[in-house]
């Protein structure tokens, strides 16, 4: 059953950009007589003063995270985190994604294609990251994009709540994994 | 609080470098990044013009305006200060539908249009709204119920197991972060009047 409907939704993926960038216009053209292409060219001019607005925030926080783990500081915060985490029952061969993953997309999935390749895809650890990977997001990207984009420099709550919700996807994946395919 | 992140995050990077003798990796990746940071900002151009204008022929065509109706309980009680019929709701709408389908592509550029359409209804320009953080945390704890395609590639016919596990764990985190946005918000700490 679980399969059929992976296979399903996956299939279905494959065809919700095309459908999407046909259905719409055709609604709209066909149904309600909108002149597609005007608007069409009216909302994309936009893209390009967004895009440029959010260099100067995506520089200050991508620099930061990528001094961070070139000096090492990254691999000690593990080093030094991993007996408590131990203890937890939490595998320490998923700390370093679980770390990475609010700060850097292509780092993580750098990091989730390691542990793939090291323990293979049917091991739990591959598992657990993978689920990972999938619940959570990249909080300080999005943060710095999205507030960025309409120029807000105080973020309030925001952050922390981002931080909240990553640490319980991060927890969940590691004891459902636990759970589900422990043998 | 990002103040301090951020800065501490540098701090400690050029300590450690120091100790560990990756003072040159350090300044290499600061240079590195920087111009990363531009590469993915230039990059985004043309997706955003894709979205953003077949974006605009769902608008004109009143396409967002019924899928919002449609979903106005969940937005109302999400985003009580936001007026029900504001075009931020259908932006939001549209956000969450694209990151449900695992649109990732798509879903940026309708966050910073509901983003620009929410600080509209700012006051305070450089502050965020109780709306805006509550659209992030959603955002952040990435509701999907389609993998990553990323994921699906490496895992191959594992994929299929990890399927439920990651609904759920994503599924706790949304709830997670619903809960805690709106726990916060009403924390002196977080008031947007406060004396500094």
């Amino acid at each position: 059953m679980i399969d059929y409907l992976v296979a399903f939704t996956n299939e279905l993926s494959r065809y919700i950009i095309p459908l999407l960038l046909v259905g719409i216009p055709f609604y709209g053209l066909v149904v309600k007589k909108v002149k597609v292409y005007e608007s069409f060219v009216d909302g994309a001019k936009d893209g390009f003063t967004i895009a440029v607005r959010i260099i100067p925030y995506l520089v200050a926080i991508l620099v930061a995270i990528g001094m961070f783990r070139a000096s090492g500081a990254l691999d000690m915060l593990l080093i030094f985190l991993s007996p408590m985490l131990n203890a937890m029952g939490f595998p320490p061969e998923n700390l370093p994604l679980a770390l990475m993953r609010p700060l850097s997309g292509s780092g993580s999935l750098g990091l989730l294609t390691d542990l793939i390749n090291e323990h293979g895809a049917e091991s739990i650890i591959a598992k657990i990251g993978a689920t990972m990977f999938g619940s959570t997001e990249t909080t300080f990207y999005v943060l710095a994009v999205y507030f960025g984009s309409v120029g807000i420099k105080r973020s309030r709550h925001a952050l922390a709540a981002g931080i909240i919700a990553d640490t319980v996807g991060i927890i969940s994946a590691v004891y459902l994994c636990q759970l589900f395919f422990a043998q | 609080m990002l103040n301090y992140i951020w800065f501490g995050m540098m701090l400690i990077s050029v300590v450690v470098g120091t100790i560990a003798g990756n003072i040159d990796a350090v300044t290499e990746a600061a240079i590195n990044m920087a111009k990363t940071a531009v590469e993915i900002s230039i990059g985004l151009i043309g997706i955003m013009a894709l979205w953003l204008g077949t974006m605009k022929i769902a608008e004109e065509s009143g396409l967002v305006q019924i899928i919002a109706r449609a979903l106005q309980p969940i937005t109302i009680r999400l985003f009580p200060d936001v007026p029900k019929d504001h075009p931020a709701i259908g932006s939001i709408v549209l956000n969450m539908a694209a990151n449900i389908l695992g649109l990732g592509n798509a879903a940026t550029p309708l966050g910073l249009k509901a983003m620009e359409e929410l600080q509209e209804l700012n006051t305070e320009k450089d502050t965020a709204t109780n709306a805006m953080c509550t659209f992030l945390a959603i955002n952040t704890s990435s509701v999907q119920l389609i993998l990553p395609a990323t994921v699906v590639a490496l895992m191959g016919a594992a994929s299929n197991q990890i399927f439920i596990t990651t609904i759920i764990a994503t599924g706790l985190s949304t709830i997670a972060a619903i809960i805690a946005v709106k726990t916060l918000e009403k924390m002196n700490r977080f008031k947007i009047n406060r004396d500094k």
